[in-house]
């Protein structure tokens, strides 16, 4: 379980994240959703120590993330940012096989190349895993990035916007892949996703931010609901159930 | 053909071109003249090994191509220097000052500087690694205006020995000095073992290196002050060559096509050799010493660096 204690963080004067406290389910999909700026995105990257919290504690399985060794953290969570700009020569198999960095530093044995494989299989990348990564397709070099993270075996996978410039074949290619990581292998994943209609449908969980804070934390039926949404994101939406009965919001017009 | 074969042709061409360099017409009075050459070589390869191995640690940690380590102003101290001395306590100071005296203490000052750099820059929090770039340039463009404004000062017979240090030449090496400095490339380089196997995983970025678990501030901060003490040691052998290493790492990666940096490293330390034994044996034969090497790679280097900005441009 990953628990977040009573977190602040300020940018200057400016105050990011104020006072947080959350939990993370073993075993769910959490989606943190919320407007722009509402420090979705700052909180994460805290929860994975790429920066550092200025006031609370951040315990991943009981263990403060301050006092441990990164290497350690490495293989019990994983980070994907939004940008994953590389400007490095690198196939998809070499990229993937980086996630082995903490388990190998670099030299990798038959075992950690088992990894690899699958890891390459489950995101069916296995045809162009000799291609290299600037001649791949939005998509696919998303999906070569989550095969690292696959890679790096962790129980707790974090992603910042995974669906940021994707179509919508993609988009719903990456969820469904989120939630069998969830269901077959036991992972506990945790995005920032901006779209609120993917959160209703694939998510467990759905924590609310604005203004640095959590406005609303529940399971996805009772979050999306139109008081809640308006609370959030201050408009009105219409909510429908589709023929799967998932809540669909429509907010276009 | 593959990276590993590619190094190894590398290899045998800086062999070769060293053993030419060496044995070409000895003459007559061979002791003497292979006496003197293997020692221009040595200094040879110690400079352009270290300014290659640390432009390639350099480039890695800062995620850029177009980068050296003088951007941070080492050059310019190490002209400031020698231009505070001639200013302060004239010229017969600095010709007549003992070489490891005069090395050492080069080296000294401007691995403090960079040191009380990283201080400054690592103790306030959250700052990245561009501000240390840009407090570099204010740095290294302060010192540039304040020699220049005492060399303006000076009798121009004076600034005729500083402006004797401005440019590298490998023609009159002080080989006192190469004892001193192999032994502190040898320690910095045993102290550099323990973090090669981040290198690959440190070009990938910050964010990415420390979701593979690099504890990443500690090994930046230690690969800086190695960058720092070898930039020093080579531009106090022989004069500002850092751009050498722009041209040399940029050659280095255009040619082996590989991320792993144990091969890059190594493969840019013989482009740095051929380059450099190479473009010496042409001053030498062809040029009769009317020119210095440094002219040349500067030269060459410049020409290099605005085809990579165009090419740059155009993969936008």
């Amino acid at each position: 379980m990953v628990m977040v204690k009573s977190v602040s963080k300020k940018y200057g004067e400016k105050k990011v994240i104020e006072n947080v406290s959350v939990k993370i389910k073993k075993g769910k999909i959490t989606s943190f959703i919320g407007p722009n700026g509402a420090g979705k995105s700052t909180l994460l990257s805290m929860i994975s120590r790429l920066i550092e919290n200025d006031e609370g504690e951040i315990y991943i399985d009981n263990q403060n993330i301050k006092k441990s060794k990164s290497n350690q953290l490495a293989k019990k969570i994983s980070i994907l940012k939004q940008s994953n700009h590389i400007n490095l020569k690198l196939t998809i198999r070499e990229l993937v096989s980086f996630g082995r960095f903490p388990y190998s530093k670099g030299r990798l044995t038959e075992e950690d190349w088992k990894y690899v494989d699958e890891a390459i299989r489950y995101m069916d990348l296995e045809e162009i895993q000799y291609k290299y990564l600037d001649e791949l397709s939005g998509g696919q070099r998303q999906r070569a990035f989550i095969a690292m993270v696959i890679a790096q075996d962790t129980e707790y996978i974090l992603l910042d916007e995974p669906l940021n410039n994707l179509d919508m074949k993609h988009s719903v290619q990456i969820m469904k892949t989120l939630r069998r990581l969830v269901d077959e292998l036991g992972k506990t994943v945790v995005i920032v996703i901006h779209d609120i209609n993917f959160a209703s449908v694939y998510s467990d969980y759905i924590v609310a931010l604005k203004d640095g804070k959590i406005v609303r934390e529940g399971a996805t039926h009772e979050m999306i609901n139109r008081e809640v949404l308006r609370e959030i994101y201050d408009m009105d939406m219409q909510i429908q159930e589709d023929m799967n009965c998932n809540k669909i919001c429509l907010y276009f017009a | 053909m593959g990276y590993r074969s590619k190094t190894a042709v590398l290899g045998l061409l800086s062999i070769v071109l060293i053993l030419v360099f060496v044995f070409y017409d000895v003459g007559a009075n061979w002791q003497y003249i292979l006496s003197k050459r293997t020692m221009k070589v040595l200094a040879i390869v110690l400079t352009g090994g270290a300014i290659a191995f640390s432009t390639v640690i350099f480039q890695t940690i800062t995620n850029n191509r177009i980068l050296t380590p003088n951007i941070m102003g080492l050059d310019s101290l190490y002209l400031l220097i020698q231009t505070i001395i001639v200013f302060l306590l004239g010229s017969v100071t600095l010709t007549q000052m003992d070489n490891n005296v005069h090395f050492l203490m080069t080296v000294g000052l401007m691995v403090i500087f960079a040191l009380l750099l990283y201080k400054f820059l690592f103790s306030g929090q959250d700052r990245s690694i561009y501000f240390l770039l840009l407090i570099g340039i204010i740095c290294g463009t302060f010192f540039d205006s304040f020699s220049s404004f005492m060399q303006v000062l000076i009798d121009p017979n004076e600034f005729q020995i500083v402006q004797d240090r401005m440019f590298a030449s490998f023609n009159n090496i002080k080989t006192d000095l190469l004892l001193v400095a192999s032994l502190l490339i040898a320690l910095v380089s045993f102290y550099f073992m323990p973090f090669m196997k981040y290198l690959d995983v440190l070009a990938m970025g910050r964010e990415h290196a420390i979701n593979l678990g690099v504890e990443y501030d500690y090994v930046v901060k230690r690969l800086l002050v190695i960058v720092a003490v070898l930039i020093s040691i080579a531009t106090a052998l022989v004069g500002p060559i850092t751009f050498l290493g722009l041209l040399v790492v940029n050659v280095t990666y255009e040619f082996l096509k590989t991320y792993r940096h144990s091969f890059l490293i190594i493969g840019s330390i013989f482009i740095a050799i051929i380059a450099l034994v190479g473009g010496q044996f042409v001053v030498e034969r062809i040029f009769a010493f009317s020119t210095t090497l440094s002219v040349i790679l500067n030269f060459v280097g410049g020409i290099y660096f605005i085809y990579l900005l165009l090419k740059e441009n155009k993969s936008w």
